[in-house]
């Protein structure tokens, strides 16, 4: 159990959050190394289907962020989707999806540190709540994961 | 309600005489008891088969997607507020239409009368007033008709046309002091081990039929999202995981956009109640962007539009 560390998927939007992430890199500012980046042209871009692949195939958190209102490179993809994910999240969580798991933010390409911030307040978040054990299809060719799930599925069957 | 039928042939007579109309959506009575079916009329010597009464629960509002010609339609509070919403995405022009409220006293469910019977096989079901009458080989039975409705009528907020040409009866008074999200509460109230559970029990008898994405009337996408393949989001096996996403997706489609009609409800033939899932939604947009849906032909759908304060507390 010890071994277990979280498999993030960060949704990053281009002109933004990914450019903090680089920012991040650049400025040699320390965050966990738990997260797993992809690139996206807007926030606007996230349809509810990639959040749940990332978890179908066994991420155990997902991270999206982009601009700050206002700020949009496409001037109000955030807006629209900022809706969309308002809705998303209170759905996943009202049919059992825990809250630490989906988090949002948004991050300009100037804040590195807040890049960095956000990474390690999204993994300990992820880390609180432990391993996926919901959602999975895809099971993790992860030894370090295996071992916890069936340890956590177990001690459900009793 | 039968006075309705009169005023429905009369109109359908009169409107495909006139050529006003290509044709009338309407019902005509099925082959078995409480199951009226949706019945397309082209002929004006065809209107007799028209009927209305307390079994045309399905949403005509489906039949109306894409559409070219001119046709009238039977429209209940809730196929009304669906109607509206078509206007909205641009499904059907305004023109082509000619709209026939039906005031609504709720539908009746086939189900809950079934099961009342125990097995006994209805061969006639008929209503005056606030009774329903259900009769068959060795049975008579006078049941009450409002503890028969449907789940989705028994909470219905908008029993009269929201937009119509011709109105087939005098608006009906609408319900008042009816708690449409009790069972949504039920569910917030728990642990999110127990809610998983919930919807595991929930859609476990899922065949992955698609009969609620198919009778709904607000699902017309050309390509539906559990027929891409490439790339292939929801599996279509039966795997809990894939039944969930795909009923997760639905619903999310519906965000904004679903009147609580029941349709999907209506023709699960494993009797899911998959409401559970789009009344969250509802709850959701009503309380974050005070937004019902098809109320008002104004305006744009919550998820197509924006506000630049919209709630944002969960966002870091």
């Amino acid at each position: 159990m010890n071994s277990w560390e979280p498999k993030i998927i960060a949704f990053l939007c281009n002109w933004c959050s990914y450019g903090a992430a680089d920012l991040a890199g650049v400025s040699r500012l320390q965050y966990p190394v738990n997260i797993r980046v992809i690139r996206v042209p807007c926030s606007g871009r996230i349809n509810p289907k990639f959040i749940l692949a990332a978890f179908r195939h066994g991420a155990d958190g997902v991270w999206v962020s982009g601009c700050h209102p206002g700020d949009c490179h496409y001037i109000e993809g955030n807006y629209y989707a900022r809706r969309k994910f308002a809705v998303l999240k209170h759905l996943l969580e009202h049919t059992g999806l825990e809250p630490g798991r989906l988090h949002f933010s948004w991050i300009s390409s100037a804040e590195a540190s807040k890049f960095a911030e956000t990474a390690r307040e999204v993994v300990e978040a992820v880390r609180a709540v432990g391993p996926a054990r919901h959602f999975i299809k895809t099971k993790p060719m992860w030894d370090d994961i295996e071992t916890p799930l069936q340890a956590a599925c177990q001690a459900e069957v009793g | 309600m039968h006075a309705y039928t009169e005023k429905i042939r009369e109109a359908a007579q009169r409107l495909l005489a006139e050529k006003k109309v290509d044709g009338v959506i309407g019902f005509r009575m099925g082959t078995i008891p409480m199951m009226s079916e949706p019945v397309f009329i082209r002929h004006a010597d065809q209107v007799n088969q028209l009927v209305w009464n307390g079994f045309c629960g399905v949403n005509l509002a489906n039949y109306l997607v894409k559409r070219k010609d001119r046709v009238a339609i039977v429209a209940k509070g809730c196929d009304s507020r669906n109607i509206v919403l078509q206007l909205q995405e641009n499904q059907i022009r305004r023109d082509q239409m000619v709209i026939l409220g039906a005031p609504c006293q709720g539908m009746v469910d086939r189900r809950k009368v079934w099961t009342f019977l125990k097995g006994r096989d209805p061969l006639q079901a008929t209503e005056d007033g606030a009774s329903l009458r259900v009769s068959g080989r060795d049975f008579d039975e006078v049941l009450d008709r409002q503890a028969f409705l449907q789940d989705n009528c028994r909470i219905c907020t908008h029993r009269n046309p929201v937009i119509y040409d011709e109105l087939l009866g005098d608006p009906v008074p609408e319900q008042t002091g009816v708690d449409r999200y009790e069972d949504v509460r039920r569910v917030e109230a728990m642990g999110f081990e127990e809610r998983w559970r919930y919807f595991e029990d929930l859609i476990a008898s899922c065949i992955r039929c698609y009969a609620c994405r198919n009778a709904c009337p607000m699902c017309y996408c050309p390509t539906c999202f559990v027929d891409e393949s490439r790339p292939q989001w929801v599996g279509k096996t039966l795997d809990p995981t894939d039944t969930r996403t795909f009923h997760l997706l639905r619903a999310f489609h519906m965000a904004g956009r679903c009147t609580d009609c029941g349709a999907c409800e209506r023709a699960c033939p494993m009797a899911i109640p998959v409401r559970q899932f789009t009344k969250k939604l509802e709850k959701d947009i009503k309380e974050l962007y005070g937004y019902e849906a098809g109320v008002v032909p104004e305006g744009r759908p919550p998820l197509d539009t924006y506000r630049p304060d919209d709630p944002q507390d969960f966002i870091k």
